[in-house]
């Protein structure tokens, strides 16, 4: 079974709702949609105040280059174009709208009969894709159409899909795939055309034995898709991780996927690129895992995009009194919520309800230099060293050691026997260190 | 034998001869010439070498002062005036005075004020959490009590009150060095005129959000109202971003703003107490 070499964790899996099929959950009473829903710039409404609209229009028009298009999810009218609190616990632009019915776009094709016959061109799928605004599914949503727009020069040679849902408790991928699995799979050739690769590559953790089998079944349809089954490990979602797993290669540090001829897209993406560009159905909603040890009745559930979190946790059976923490995302890589007036954004993939037991950080104690951290760290990093540094008022030095590779996996913090707050450090380090390059630039 | 020691004796003198005579050339050569004024300014100085002047420590300061030949734009916060006015006839220059000032802590977002929602639990620092989420108060503006500014004060000049989680700042050490505006990530603390008998009046707040959201947060934020704008008479007091602003150079430190700042937010120090025909509120006990 592959698996990517260097470094790594195994926690708990804790799937509790692996065998929860995908429940569409009501429309909310009003949508708050956050701008800030990608990376880079955030894109400029283009209603305002009193506007009628309905399910898939524009809303939000992305300028810059890396940037993406917001729909709306819902019909009604737009009651206010201000600041909400989003996932992050700021304040950021958003807008507001009061839903009146269900109405959709007519160009919307909201049947669910399956479309395999891709006619559009290379140029049309990016197009569509752009106009969309779709972004990674996984959690970072960098938009997608820069990714497919392989820079001169360069050539991509094989597309990676990620189905790998290293986090513990997740299960939104997984659902995805053995449930839209087909269309999930035209998403993929989709993508490949868009990209002119012969073959494509799906990454998926062996503890998904059901997705791997059905998807297998699938591809032997379809020429050029393998299916990758992977030996269980932590953080094998990372893009450079993914790579060196599926077609062992090795993205070089501070470059991109591209530099190897590869280019990672998440299971998720992949639906949602089959969607826009088969159904013309831009990004308005996505899959979110609710799930924790403490909730009734963890699931799965498909929300349109600016439903108020409080929709999701009841339908899960309700926040239980001794949580302490809601974390978005999973439990590794995600952020806890301050609040939970926020509402669901294009790359919130799980939320994860934890109580005092499992959220409580243990008291710290001095480093021991055992190097735990160093052997389990995915990018060869030494965490114990950036994170002196940093605590010596030395983060600049952080540099050297490389310390932009780090991808925040918390292997480090996880494995560490001193319960010392290495990736809190790190991370200090990262935006001292960032700031640094950027001013270096100018 | 005897030969032996002298034949060492004579050639490790002579080797120390020449040693000597091409050291003596080479310090000629490279000789660095000091104005002697830079040791005397320097010995008037501090030491503490805490960059408040604005130059990289106290040596750099007193080289520079001496280089020119003028206090222009030359203060050391540490020494104040007093100092200034020794330095002045090391150099034959006469320094201007200058009006002493203190660091101000600009929130008052307090456990009490401003209840916690939220627990943190990972790194205390200011600068970090600051990059995370606004705060466990859920004020993006507000004080964040991890104490940056206390790690960034060499004159032990400010501690975190345990029952606030808010920093103090105390009065007889603080020497107005700048170090924990720069420290603070949310540019709270601002070094203000230190005033007449250190009586000082100033908004506690630095929030920009409307007056309905920032309430809910904070009970003593600025809502913007601009009560105090159309109270004030010497047009000290300025509105922008729902936030009120006392320029302390034009304020007369009359009070009246105090008085009717609905939501306590202006605060006066080292006042006396009012007359009890004249209702206080705002009212700060001293730190």
């Amino acid at each position: 079974m592959k698996t990517f070499k260097l470094g790594g964790v195994h926690p708990k899996e804790n799937k509790l709702s692996s065998n929860q099929k995908i429940k569409e959950i009501g429309l909310p009473k009003t949508a708050t949609i956050s701008l800030t829903q990608c990376l880079g710039a955030s894109p400029e409404p283009v209603v305002v105040k009193g506007d009628k609209v309905k399910v898939g229009q524009l809303i939000a028009k992305g300028n810059a280059f890396i940037s993406a298009n917001i729909h709306t999810s819902v019909s009604g009218t737009v009651t206010k174009v201000d600041d909400a609190v989003d996932a992050s616990g700021f304040r950021r632009k958003s807008i507001v709208i009061d839903v009146e019915g269900d109405e959709w776009l007519e160009t919307i094709d909201r049947s669910t009969i399956i479309n395999n016959n891709i006619v559009a061109s290379k140029d049309e799928i990016i197009a569509k894709i752009k106009e969309a605004g779709i972004v990674g599914m996984g959690g970072a949503t960098f938009p997608t159409h820069v990714k497919l727009m392989v820079p001169q020069g360069k050539k991509a040679q094989s597309l990676i899909i990620n189905g790998v849902e290293c986090e513990p408790y997740l299960t939104s991928d997984h659902r995805v795939m053995l449930e839209r699995g087909e269309e999930m799979m035209i998403g993929v050739r989709i993508l490949m055309k868009a990209l002119e690769v012969e073959s494509a590559y799906i990454g998926i953790e062996n503890n998904k034995k059901d997705a791997i089998d059905y998807l297998s079944k699938l591809s032997e349809k379809s020429l050029g898709i393998h299916i990758v089954p992977l030996k269980v490990k932590y953080p094998q979602g990372g893009e450079k991780q993914l790579i060196k797993a599926a077609v062992n290669r090795e993205v070089p540090s501070g470059k991109l996927p591209i530099e190897v001829g590869c280019v990672v897209q998440n299971v998720g993406t992949a639906l949602a690129v089959y969607e826009a560009v088969q159904k013309n159905k831009p990004l308005i909603d996505r899959v979110v895992t609710v799930t924790g040890t403490s909730v009734k009745n963890p699931c799965n559930l498909l929300a349109r995009i600016g439903t108020p979190i409080s929709m999701l946790l009841e339908e899960a059976g309700g926040v239980p009194e001794d949580t302490k923490k809601v974390i978005n995302g999973g439990p590794m890589m995600g952020k806890a919520l301050n609040t939970l007036e926020v509402n669901v954004v294009k790359g919130m993939s799980g939320l994860v309800i934890m109580p005092e037991s499992e959220s409580k950080r243990p008291s710290t104690a001095n480093c021991i230099r055992c190097a735990k951290c160093t052997f389990v760290c995915p990018m060869g990093l030494a965490p114990y060293q950036i994170s002196l540094m940093t605590e010596s008022g030395n983060a600049a030095l952080a540099e050297d050691e490389r310390v932009m590779d780090c991808m925040e996996c918390g292997s480090c913090s996880y494995t560490c026997p001193s319960a010392r707050p290495l990736l809190d450090n790190i991370r200090v380090a990262k935006n001292k260190v960032g700031l640094i390059i950027r001013s270096r630039a100018k | 034998m005897n030969t032996a020691i002298l034949f060492a004796v004579i050639t490790l003198s002579i080797i120390g001869v020449l040693s000597a005579i091409i050291l003596y050339f080479i310090a000629q050569k490279f000789k660095v010439i000091e104005d002697p004024r830079i040791d005397l300014v320097a010995e008037l100085l501090p030491g503490a070498n805490c960059g408040g002047c604005g130059f990289a420590g106290c040596r750099n300061f007193a080289e520079n002062i001496v280089k020119n030949e003028s206090l222009e734009n030359m203060f050391c916060p540490v020494g104040g005036n007093d100092l200034l006015k020794q330095i002045g006839p090391v150099i034959g220059q006469v320094a201007e005075e200058k009006e002493p000032t203190i660091a101000v802590l600009r929130c008052n977002g307090s456990f009490a004020n401003a209840p916690s929602k939220t627990q943190y639990d990972g790194v205390k620092s200011c600068y970090f959490i600051n990059t995370l989420y606004p705060g466990d108060n859920a004020c993006p503006f507000s004080c964040l009590g991890a104490g940056d500014c206390v790690v960034s004060c060499q004159f032990d000049a400010i501690y975190i009150d345990e029952t606030t989680g808010l920093p103090v700042i105390i009065e007889e050490k603080c020497v107005s060095c700048g170090a924990c505006v720069k420290a603070c990530p949310r540019a709270i603390i601002e070094l203000r005129k230190k005033g007449k008998k250190s009586r000082r009046i100033y908004v506690s707040c630095v929030n920009k959000e409307k007056g309905a959201i920032s309430r809910k947060n904070c009970a003593v934020s600025c809502i913007g109202c601009g009560k105090c704008v159309k109270e004030c008479k010497f047009e000290a007091i300025t509105l922008e971003n729902n936030l009120a602003y006392i320029d302390f150079n034009k304020c007369t430190l009359c009070r009246k703003c105090v008085a009717v700042c609905p939501q306590n937010s202006i605060h006066e120090l080292n006042f006396p107490e009012r007359k009890a025909s004249q209702p206080a509120s705002g009212v700060v006990e001293e730190n």
